[in-house]
């Protein structure tokens, strides 16, 4: 029994690694979506914060400048996506594929300019990353039965972004159901009229909501290169903006379901892999494939209203435009 | 008067591109997909194209691919831009090869890691890695504490397989009653390019008790190495040397000597003795070997060390024959 608690909690340690990102990129949809403006988007936010984390951290050697790095990169592309779409009203899903295109192409040539290293970063050092943190006791409560491996397995070792990304989701729900900002933000979202005949701008709220989607997807980019993994791959972000998109779709818009729609999928990554090879019974040899789809088939059947109804924010992807 | 001048032009470029066919050796090297710095199998290819250059002077044309379809396309640009040999890395790239050169018989070409294409003016080069990865099987199986060790692989081909192939069979004659667990990052040639991915498999083998993990993953296999240095356990590189990557947490590194193979080639090119077939290389021709310098000279004990050695002369004499999985996709 032990010996099954020890797997059963390296898997979910794996999970609690890989939905990370995820969960700050799903965090940052979430606030940009619920105050009105689409954001397709995060990949391409989270990719050039990696980016920068990780040549920052190079130049500097020092994972903080990084970090700052990866949030000034980020929130820039958001400020050039709030430039289109609500100072100009343009289409918000075009501005989206946009930022993603851009952030895939310049990334790419910086990091030859820079390093030529052929697209990547050089290997980051130790302390040039955010290292696991052991937590007080982790080593000396390992004994107590059940509970001493969940705490010493599960709950310590990560690096600091992990817990940042946990903490997001509470920031974010207090932020959003807790003070009037966010009741304003997502008015700005559902009816911006009524915020506006309230006497708020809801452009200004909007350039917040996705001021903050911008910092929390540079959290989710130092994480993937500084944090995670150690130097910057091209395409790194391999879809995990997307995924976010999904897992928020997934939550309908919401912070605590978004956050196990994050864990659920990142609990299929983690299982994934480790059943390649693996014979099940009954089904013969594990088919891996079928688990790497399911998020976004999962997603797709919830869309098309097969169980529940995922329903938008109702001033989703309208420009706002003030009647005189 | 038009139509004249465009006629003038075109012979002039027609004597220059014969010219520079016949006088001039240009070889040209097209990479494949996880660019020529991936501190490994690409990046061995460079290093023979560096020395090369730095012996004889010539200049090497070079081109990365970024995406499957550019292949073709950059294999004929270089040849119509006058390039009399080319140089391409990787099997993906063997049908675009195979085309180019069919279409170009008076040109030399020459390909690594295939072995089924047939053209009169095509050399292939394959190499024997099971018997490195045999060699640091062996390495792995006596370096582990725990009786468990790892393979983390790129995407699933029959070549890669038998890298695991050669490896567990290495293994299991260091010791019988190993655990070897393996596992592919992908099934996709992105596969080679997935750093963190390969970096989780490896912490999942790590959680599962192996405390050496072999990669044969490419660029992704960076991810294999640092998820080791973090575990504080051991891995082993693949391709060129990586002993230096983490210093201290590489017990070796499978080395496959694309850079003997590559050098060989234009050495040949130039000298005129460019020949076409299949060239196979092993332990006994220098083309694999495992990596031994100062950054994992702490790790390697003696006993280690003389094991290691005398399988490989036991492979070169043939009193060892390892298996190969691509002879009957069987491991």
């Amino acid at each position: 029994m032990p010996e099954l608690w020890i797997d059963v909690l390296t898997v979910l340690d794996g999970t609690a690694r890989l939905a990370a990102p995820l969960i700050f990129c799903a965090m940052a949809g979430l606030v940009s979506e619920r105050s009105g403006i689409v954001d397709i988007g995060l990949e391409g936010k989270l990719l050039a914060g990696a980016f920068a984390a990780a040549a920052v951290a190079t130049l500097t050697g020092s994972p903080w400048a990084g970090l700052a790095a990866a949030l000034a990169a980020s929130v820039m592309l958001a400020l050039v996506h709030g430039f289109a779409c609500i100072t100009h009203r343009g289409e918000q899903i075009v501005s989206g594929v946009a930022v993603n295109i851009l952030a895939l192409g310049m990334t790419v040539v910086v990091a030859n300019a820079l390093f030529r290293h052929g697209g990547h970063t050089p290997a980051l050092g130790a302390g040039e990353r955010f290292s696991p943190i052991a937590l007080p006791f982790a080593e000396s409560l390992r004994e107590v039965p059940l509970l001493g491996p969940l705490y010493a397995e599960l709950v310590s070792g990560h690096n600091l972004l992990v817990y940042a990304a946990f903490l997001s989701v509470l920031l974010v729900w207090w932020l959003g159901w807790r003070t009037r900002f966010g009741l304003r933000l997502r008015a700005a979202g559902e009816l911006p009229e009524a915020v506006d005949s309230a006497g708020v701008s809801v452009s200004a709220l909007r350039y917040r909501g996705i001021l903050i989607a911008g910092l929390l997807c540079g959290l989710a980019g130092a994480y993937l290169s500084i944090a995670h993994g150690a130097g910057f791959v091209r395409e790194m972000s391999a879809g995990k903006g997307f995924l976010a998109l999904a897992a928020l779709i997934f939550g309908r818009w919401r912070p605590l379901p978004v956050l196990f729609a994050c864990l659920l999928f990142g609990l299929l990554d983690t299982v994934a892999p480790r059943l390649q090879g693996m014979e099940l019974p009954l089904i013969g040899p594990a088919p891996v494939a079928l688990v790497s789809v399911l998020p976004y088939a999962m997603t797709v059947v919830l869309l098309a209203g097969f169980f529940g109804r995922a329903v938008p924010p109702g001033a989703l992807g309208r420009p706002f435009v003030k009647e005189h | 008067m038009r139509s004249k001048f465009i006629s003038v032009v075109a012979m002039l470029g027609a004597l220059a591109a014969g010219t520079a066919f016949a006088g001039e050796f240009k070889p040209a090297v097209v990479y494949d997909v996880g660019s020529k710095f991936d501190k490994s199998f690409n990046e061995g290819v460079w290093n023979g194209v560096q020395k090369f250059s730095a012996e004889t002077g010539v200049k090497v044309a070079e081109f990365q691919i970024t995406n499957e379809t550019q292949r073709e396309q950059a294999m004929r640009r270089l040849v119509e831009r006058g390039a009399t040999m080319v140089i391409a890395v990787g099997f993906s790239q063997a049908d675009a090869l195979d085309a180019v050169a069919a279409d170009y018989p008076d040109r030399q070409f020459a390909i690594i890691d295939v072995s089924w294409l047939d053209r009169p003016n095509l050399r292939q080069y394959v190499f024997k890695e099971h018997e490195g990865s045999y060699l640091v099987g062996i390495a792995a199986a006596l370096a582990s504490k725990t009786g468990k060790v790892g393979f983390v692989g790129g995407m699933d081909i029959p070549l890669i397989r038998k890298f695991h192939c050669g490896y567990l069979q290495g293994a299991k004659a260091a010791n019988a009653d190993i655990e070897v667990f393996q596992a592919m990052t992908g099934t996709t040639p992105a596969a080679w390019n997935d750093p963190t991915r390969a970096s989780e498999l490896a912490k999942g083998q790590m959680d599962r008790g192996a405390d050496v993990v072999y990669h044969a993953a490419g660029r992704s296999g960076i991810g294999v190495i640092q998820a080791a240095a973090d575990a504080g356990k051991l891995a082993i590189g693949v391709d060129s040397n990586q002993n230096g990557l983490a210093p201290g947490s590489v017990l070796t590194s499978m080395l496959k000597r694309v850079d003997v193979a590559t050098y060989q080639t234009l050495k040949d090119g130039l000298a005129g003795t460019f020949s076409a077939g299949i060239l196979s290389l092993g332990l006994a021709e220098g083309g694999v070997d495992w990596a031994q310098d100062e950054h994992n000279a702490g790790l390697l004990t003696d006993v280690l060390k003389a094991a290691v050695e005398k399988a490989k002369a036991d492979i070169i004499a043939g009193s060892i024959a390892v298996h190969d999985y691509m002879s009957d996709s069987n491991c």
